[in-house]
């Protein structure tokens, strides 16, 4: 039996009607043509439908539609303001910090998580904290000088140039 | 080389902005008109014959409106019931057998996933369970099961192929050889032999995209298909045949591919899923869930029994290898991985005496295909691992013992050719300097020890092979290229505008790329074996220079100017010299490792990827290939394995199955470019996709024995192989203390 739920997505309130098996996933991608969170492992465990659930990072792959009623998600199309992308977007390009980018939108919102959150976060921290966004292409350097760049934290000095 | 205007700089990706902000379109993002929804019925039973199939009561579901059975493929005469790129061993759907648990038996297509779902279970399926094979030693036994009862020919699509052949009645689906020298002779020569066996599991891509295809036939016979697939004409060749059409009456359309490392080349899904189409008069799509895409496709598991002679100076005088490779139920393009795999068993070495046999073996467990590295990750894990070993029995620097070994620029290789544009050497002295070679360093905590590791690699790229590009003058001083190159990540497509930049000495944002559509884009052979930029670039190229001189003609810059270029490579040169690659991969790795005696974890703490390129065409992208390379790699070392348990795979599910993640990446990941140009790739570039991958277990294992003098001969690393490798290197020395007293 569908449920009826409102829900504020990227600061835009939508009243949607879900069926009771249906995830946050399926309302962005089926309900609201947000096709940027991506379905990766559909166990919560590879991050690429990360979005934030009253700020915090869930994956919306096991979070059910209904539960999301009166509550409000950002997803990586509301990040950036109008045309002007988000200080992440623009650290991702500057640091070329993707290949694929399958994962890219999932990684931004952890990003900005981790940003909202543990903004003195060390490099531990920052490793911790992404631990549960896997980029399979291994941009992983790359996407932790984005986090460094955007909380300020200092980067481990460059090595030597080799002969 | 210098850099140019375009070449050789670290411009960013073209469809960046689509990428951060979510936008760019991944197939499965695509929403078709009236496209069904389509479901797999897959096999439960690892091998047997299928006595009945009934899909009545699923037809009669509300919403469905096609199943697809055994029924349908058999009575449709029009089309053939066979694929597969080398073997036609595959059916659209199984016909009377299955081969392996996940071997699809039937399929249904419905105005939603749940009802096709639904549909699933209504179709009933009764097996003849038949005895099965899932190591290549239980498929070799005497009285082992045949999977294929009938040996088919291979067809000869593939020019580099034609000799391949299996054994008729027995499980070896095809079988390489390559000899050199004599080896009795050589190994009664040497001063010391070792014998050793390596094995590696089977292993996942897991590219985070998923396997998705779309089919629709027009009411004229036309077949679109879109797919996540890195050889859309290779898909286009193997659809025309199967449905009986000309190839202009197929098109394979693919968008941006959310990652694919190997996994998404030759048919999978499309068979299918066109048949299913065909059979529903509707656009009809398939994505797989992950636990799907783990019946799909794998990595090679293989054994590989190393037998080599050495000098006690260490020089290499014989080498036996000995490769047994677990293709599973089908051949897909196994053939050319158990090729490929043999024609550098050996290693990068000038050994005068060789010998190599490599065998592809039938198995009832999903089908394995073209990985990152392509069967070479495999035997480097042996030969670079051997290598380490004996340099330590014999009480020489593992690194002296590789570069006294080593093939050089000019050297004749094992398979006969002279090699040309070839660094290996600096790469070999670059990786060791980068994690400061020699020197040793000591763990703060006394129940770690920390130790360092070498190994290197070659490959060979896929050839003959062929690459157009087509490149199209627009008005406003713009141009379009049309390259059939898939771009999946590995920035192909600005690679592509770099060089056609470069050319026609224009700016890059005057350049679009329009990819991979087999309607629109000139033929390319495939997005794979680090090709690309090769043989597509080297074609820009021409196509640029051919657009100036017809510009030169005219005099004007008229509209509809299109400039062509081919880049076709043989086995025979012009010289009438002889080659199996047209360019040879060359690259190291070097790693530092931490191993805790009490745990037997292994931490990764530096690992330098040294990689010669030729030419960077753009060099921030080239490193990134490296460093992505050596993460997978270290996925493969320590983490990654695929686990059956009596024909099951046990772990189809990223839970289950560990993939590196930020705690597992080293602190120092560093990546060095090594430039010894090549005389015919687009600037003395070279291909460099596959390259870094290749040495990693072997560093990181011979990293592992010199830390803790524990050596694991099995892949992946785990805690608890390390802790049985401490054991009983502790029990070798505990007797030869014995001995010795």
């Amino acid at each position: 039996m569908k449920r009826a739920i409102r829900v504020t997505v990227n600061r835009t309130e939508h009243v949607l009607s879900v069926e009771p098996c249906e995830t946050l996933l399926d309302l962005l991608r089926n309900h609201l043509n947000l096709t940027g969170a991506k379905l990766g492992c559909d166990q919560q465990v590879c991050g690429a439908c990360t979005v934030l659930l009253d700020g915090l990072p869930v994956s919306s792959c096991t979070v059910l539609a209904v539960d999301v009623d009166a509550r409000q998600v950002l997803s990586i199309e509301g990040l950036a303001e109008g045309q002007e992308l988000h200080p992440i977007q623009h650290a991702f390009l500057r640091h070329s910090a993707f290949q694929c980018a399958y994962c890219t939108p999932g990684m931004i919102m952890a990003i900005k998580a981790l940003q909202d959150q543990v903004p003195r976060a060390n490099d531990d921290q920052i490793r911790h904290f992404l631990a549960g966004n896997i980029c399979r292409c291994g941009c992983h350097v790359e996407i932790l000088e984005v986090a460094r760049a955007i909380l300020g934290t200092p980067s481990t000095p460059p090595r030597e140039v080799l002969p | 080389m210098n850099d140019g205007f375009a070449v050789g700089r670290a411009i960013p990706r073209l469809e960046g902005k689509e990428k951060v902000t979510g936008q760019l379109q991944y197939l499965s993002d695509l929403k078709i008109p009236h496209m069904l929804h389509g479901k797999i019925l897959r096999s439960t039973v690892a091998h047997g014959r299928i006595k009945r199939i009934d899909a009545s009561k699923a037809e009669q579901l509300p919403g469905v409106v096609a199943v697809l059975t055994r029924d349908d493929v058999l009575r449709n005469t029009q089309h053939k019931s066979h694929y597969g790129p080398v073997f036609k061993d595959q059916t659209v759907v199984a016909i009377d057998k299955v081969r392996y648990v996940g071997d699809p038996v039937a399929a249904v297509a419905a105005a939603d996933a749940a009802i096709a779902e639904e549909a699933l279970e209504l179709i009933e399926v009764d097996y003849d369970p038949l005895p099965t094979v899932c190591t290549p030693e239980e498929a070799l036994a005497p009285d082992a099961p045949l999977l294929h009862e009938f040996a088919d020919r291979p067809e000869h699509e593939f020019a580099d192929l034609k000799d391949i052949a299996g054994v008729s009645g027995t499980n070896i689906c095809s079988l390489f050889k390559l000899q050199k020298g004599h080896a009795a002779r050589g190994f009664a020569e040497a001063d010391r032999v070792f014998e050793d066996v390596f094995s590696t599991p089977a292993a996942q891509h897991a590219a985070l995209e998923s396997f998705t295809t779309v089919a629709q036939f027009d009411p004229s016979g036309r077949l679109t298909v879109w797919s996540t697939v890195q050889n859309p004409f290779v898909i286009r060749d193997q659809l025309a045949e199967l449905f009986n059409l000309p190839e202009s009456m197929v098109r394979v359309i693919v968008l941006y591919l959310g990652g694919s490392y190997g996994s998404k080349q030759y048919p999978k899904l499309e068979p299918l899923v066109a048949a299913l189409a065909h059979k529903a008069r509707q656009p009809v799509g398939i994505t797989l869930t992950r636990e799907e895409v783990f019946h799909t496709i794998t990595k090679h598991g293989a054994t590989v029994r190393l037998k080599t002679g050495v000098k006690k100076d260490g020089t290499i005088v014989a080498r036996d290898c000995q490769v047994y490779l677990n293709t599973g139920a089908y051949a897909e393009i196994g053939p050319r991985v158990c090729k490929k795999a043999g024609y550098t068993a050996g290693g990068p070495y000038l050994i005068p005496n060789l010998n190599i046999e490599s065998r592809l073996i039938y198995t009832n467990c999903v089908p394995a295909g073209a990985f990152r590295g392509f069967g070479v990750t495999q035997t480097t894990w042996a030969h670079e691992s051997q290598l380490s070993m004996i340099a330590r029995k014999l009480n020489i620097d593992p690194l002296e013992m590789m570069l006294k070994n080593l093939v050089d620029e000019g050297d004749e290789f094992a398979t006969g050719e002279r090699i040309q544009s070839f660094g290996l050497r600096e790469c070999l002295q670059k990786a060791a300097q980068a994690i400061d070679w020699g020197k040793k360093s000591r763990s703060t905590d006394s129940s770690k020890a920390i130790g360092k590791g070498l190994a290197c690699a070659i490959k060979s790229t896929i050839t003959p092979s062929s690459s157009s590009a087509h490149m199209r003058l627009n008005d406003a001083g713009t141009v379009h290229v049309y390259v059939g190159t898939v771009e999946m990540g590995q920035a192909s497509d600005t690679t592509m505008a770099q060089i056609a930049a470069e050319e026609l000495g224009i700016p890059i944002d005057r350049i679009t790329i329009v990819h991979s559509d087999t309607d629109l884009t000139p033929y390319d052979l495939s997005t794979s074996s680090s090709r690309s930029t090769f043989h597509m670039g080297r074609a820009v190229q021409l196509a640029a220079q051919d657009l100036k001189r017809q510009l030169a003609l005219s005099g004007t810059g008229a509209h509809s100017v299109v400039g062509s270029g081919t880049v076709n490579t043989n086995t025979l040169k012009a010289k009438g010299e002889h080659q199996t690659s047209a360019f040879w991969f060359a690259g190291a790795g070097a790693a530092e490792v931490e191993v805790d005696r009490e745990t037997g974890l292994v931490r990764v703490l530096r690992y330098a990827a040294v990689v010669d390129v030729g030419k960077p065409i753009n060099p921030v992208h080239c490193e990134q290939q490296l460093r992505g390379a050596a993460i997978f790699g270290i996925g493969q070392a320590l983490l990654e394995q695929m686990v059956y348990q009596d024909g099951l795979l046990i772990n189809p599910n990223f839970l289950d199955y560990n993939l590196p993640r930020f705690l597992d990446v080293p602190k120092e990941l560093i990546a060095v470019l090594v430039e010894h140009p090549h005389a015919e790739g687009p600037h003395g570039a070279k291909g460099i996709g596959e390259t870094a991958i290749i040495p990693v277990a072997p560093a990181i294992a011979n990293a592992v024995e010199d830390a803790v003098g524990a050596r694991v001969n099995e892949l992946p690393i785990t805690p608890e192989r390390v802790l049985r490798a401490l054991r009983a290197a502790e029990m070798d020395a505990a007797r030869g203390a014995v001995l010795s007293n």
